[in-house]
């Protein structure tokens, strides 16, 4: 992996540019009027997109999603990685149904049970990667097995979906005539907590410092490993709660709930702007980059293309993404050489 | 290969191969070989399971565990070249799936078509696709978990469509086709020995040739690497395309070997092939771990599937159980290097 910084206008002083300029040029302001372009485009292209009832399945469809990317945002920021978030959204999965069907106690305390486990999880995680100084990438990779295997070893391949109505309709029920869903209260409070963590506390600016160097985040006093291993406690616990909503909404508890969901998450906060070396990346961009991914899979699905050439759609996206900014930094440091190569028979001749 | 440079790589891995002075040597580079801890996990599995319930070693069952153990082997030998440059390739499995279906496709399109040249069609597939990747990796210069992260999608999507609910059947090939995976070389099945020839082949390419030492270079430091003069996107490239034609060859065996073929084959082998190469003791931060390693991994992954079964533990246990192993790779990998630090007396890790 050769590791080169795509270089930012924003990012040079002395480039004088204008507020306007440097909002227009940030690559989330871009992803919002793509997602703008799309909701437009797919309303008057596609007959019954414009309605509510598509807003309240959108919504409800993106919330695992959205929910996961929060945390993942801020590990990747640090230059980590966890890739057992949907492992760990299943196993409290599977623990819940086993805790509901077998031990008897209210679901409330089973929820909070399940997210400590989620925690726990996450836990697990942080400890292997800060105090042994192990990978992220390589842990995580042995976790997303693990507790995915724990999972069927808890709850076997059986179901468990005899949850109470109430909390189960609870899980989708719409705020009104809105068709928002109630449960989106709570998700963008989750959101707007993680947005202010990340981009008005002293705590997430030390984050974007680790991610640039790790050394340098040391020496000026910054407790590197203690962030790392609450981040990934953190990110448990949502994975978690994940694991408990994607069960309530499905009315479902099983070993194989959100199997492969890590993949969308990673590539959702990457579509994002958050840069896979750390360092970069904003809330704003990753929650645009989440309802992106989510309206263009359901836009293309109600205009019945096949599920097929959604995947295609998702994967080109996430190459583009990435390769873009590259491109961009190329092609302008093509320009600034031959610009170079222009002034500089004026240079001897001036000095 | 095209540039021989004659340089010696400064931090390659002790390879047990390696020729020394003496023999004391030579056993003390063995015993400290990255190879033998999940190569003596292997043979107390196997001994173990044997202990328990005694047909595990029966000639049949022996071939089984050869059979399943084949297409992995090939897969984790491919993706260790990929590992070594410090890349990784995560699209393995969905190439596997569309050369598999393409081999059903190949034979239902030219019936009479030689088997040798099913097996090229499908190699180069693969080297295609695999070098569509490492292009987009060099030239981009991102990292090589989120192109191949992309082109997972993207690959499978295209094999979605084009298969749809479509399947070809073993019955539909040639017999001589499906025969590679019941006929036997001396009690070892064709295809297992087509795989143990493609580890014997990759492992010597790496551990001697220069363009393989160059890999190492590559995965240990890529800056040093390219001041070195090593050209680090031509050598990055050709692993991926390397990568992809052993995937390619794995496709087919995987026609050869498996009842059907259809849109979901392969899909989710490509974390169980990472996992192997690094249960081998290839380093997924690049620069070191063997092919023989990686292939030594996938061998005992796919055993302790059938041992659970030979054994009557509760089956659920398996993947739990990867898990763990890859866990434990990676801490005793870990915990071994701080312990070779320290005596060297660097002033600890990092």
């Amino acid at each position: 992996m050769t590791e080169t910084r795509p270089a930012r206008a924003a990012d040079r002083p002395d480039a004088p540019v204008s507020f306007i300029r440097r909002v227009a040029g940030r690559s989330d302001t871009m992803l919002f009027l793509v997602l703008l372009a799309v909701i437009a485009s797919a309303s008057t292209i596609i007959v019954n997109f414009a309605t509510t009832v598509t807003l309240g399945f959108l919504l409800v469809q993106v919330v695992p999603v959205l929910l996961m990317a929060m945390p993942m945002t801020l590990i990747i920021v640090t230059g980590e990685i966890d890739l057992s978030v949907a492992s760990t959204a299943g196993l409290t999965s599977a623990v819940m149904g086993v805790l509901w069907r077998d031990s008897g106690l209210g679901i409330w305390f089973v929820i909070v049970l399940c997210v400590l486990v989620g925690a726990v999880c996450g836990a697990v995680n942080g400890l292997l990667i800060t105090a042994l100084g192990l990978s992220s990438l390589a842990v995580t990779i042995g976790t997303l097995a693990l507790f995915r295997g724990l999972a069927l070893v808890v709850i076997g391949d059986q179901k468990v979906s005899n949850f109470p109505s109430e909390l189960t309709s609870l899980a989708t029920r719409r705020i009104g005539d809105t068709g928002i869903p109630l449960v989106m209260v709570g998700v963008l409070l989750v959101v707007g907590v993680f947005a202010v963590v990340l981009h008005s506390t002293s705590f997430g600016r030390t984050l974007f410092a680790m991610g640039y160097s790790p050394e340098a985040a040391r020496f000026v006093g910054i407790r590197v490993d203690a962030a790392k291993f609450w981040l990934f406690v953190v990110s448990g616990a949502v994975s978690g709660m994940v694991g408990v909503y994607w069960t309530l909404r499905f009315a479902s508890a099983g070993p194989d709930n959100a199997t492969g969901l890590e993949l969308s998450v990673i590539a959702a906060v990457l579509l994002g702007g958050v840069s896979i070396f750390g360092g970069r990346g904003t809330i704003a961009g990753v929650a645009t980059g989440v309802l992106l991914i989510g309206t263009l899979t359901y836009a293309l699905r109600l205009a019945r293309v096949p599920e097929t050439t959604l995947s295609i759609v998702t994967g080109l996206l996430l190459v583009l993404s990435v390769v873009t900014p590259s491109a961009i930094a190329w092609v302008r440091e093509k320009r600034r050489l031959s610009r170079l190569h222009r002034n500089s028979p004026a240079v001897p001749a001036a000095g | 290969m095209s540039t021989v440079t004659t340089h010696q790589t400064p931090d390659a891995p002790v390879h047990p191969d390696h020729p020394h002075s003496s023999p004391t040597r030579r056993l003390a580079s063995l015993l400290r070989a990255r190879e033998l801890p999940v190569a003596v996990a292997l043979a107390l599995l196997v001994l173990g399971t044997w202990l328990i319930n005694d047909k595990f070693l029966s000639a049949q069952s022996v071939k089984d565990l050869m059979l399943n153990a084949t297409i992995m082997v090939i897969l984790a030998a491919g993706q260790a070249i990929v590992l070594i440059t410090r890349n990784v390739d995560l699209s393995v499995g969905a190439i596997v799936g569309i050369v598999a279906f393409g081999t059903g496709a190949l034979f239902e399109a030219a019936p009479g078509i030689p088997i040798a040249a099913v097996f090229v069609v499908g190699m180069v597939a693969g080297a295609a696709l695999g070098a569509l990747n490492g292009l987009l990796v060099t030239v981009a210069r991102v990292p090589a978990l989120v192109i191949t992260l992309g082109t997972l999608y993207a690959y499978r999507g295209v094999l979605s469509s084009w298969a749809g609910s479509k399947q070809y059947f073993s019955g539909n090939n040639p017999r001589a086709f499906g025969q590679l995976s019941v006929d036997t070389v001396l009690r070892v099945p064709i295809i297992t020995v087509i795989a143990a020839l493609v580890v014997v082949v990759v492992a010597v390419y790496l551990a001697y040739r220069p363009a393989g030492r160059d890999l190492y270079a590559i995965g240990s430091d890529p800056e040093a690497a390219a001041l070195f003069g090593i050209r680090l996107q031509a050598r990055v490239l050709a692993a991926f395309a390397a990568c992809g034609a052993l995937t390619g060859l794995a496709g087919v065996l995987y026609a050869s070997r498996y009842n059907s073929v259809g849109a979901l084959t392969g899909s989710g082998l490509e974390l169980d092939i990472v996992a192997a190469a690094v249960v081998g003791g290839v380093a997924i931060s690049g620069g070191v771990g063997t092919v023989a390693g990686a292939a030594i991994g996938a061998v005992l992954l796919s055993t302790i599937t059938s041992s659970l079964t030979a054994t009557r533990v509760d089956k659920f246990w398996q993947q739990a159980i990867v898990g763990i192993l890859i866990l434990a790779a990676i801490v005793i990998d870990r915990v071994t290097a701080i312990r070779r630090s320290n005596k060297l007396r660097v002033s600890g890790p990092r």
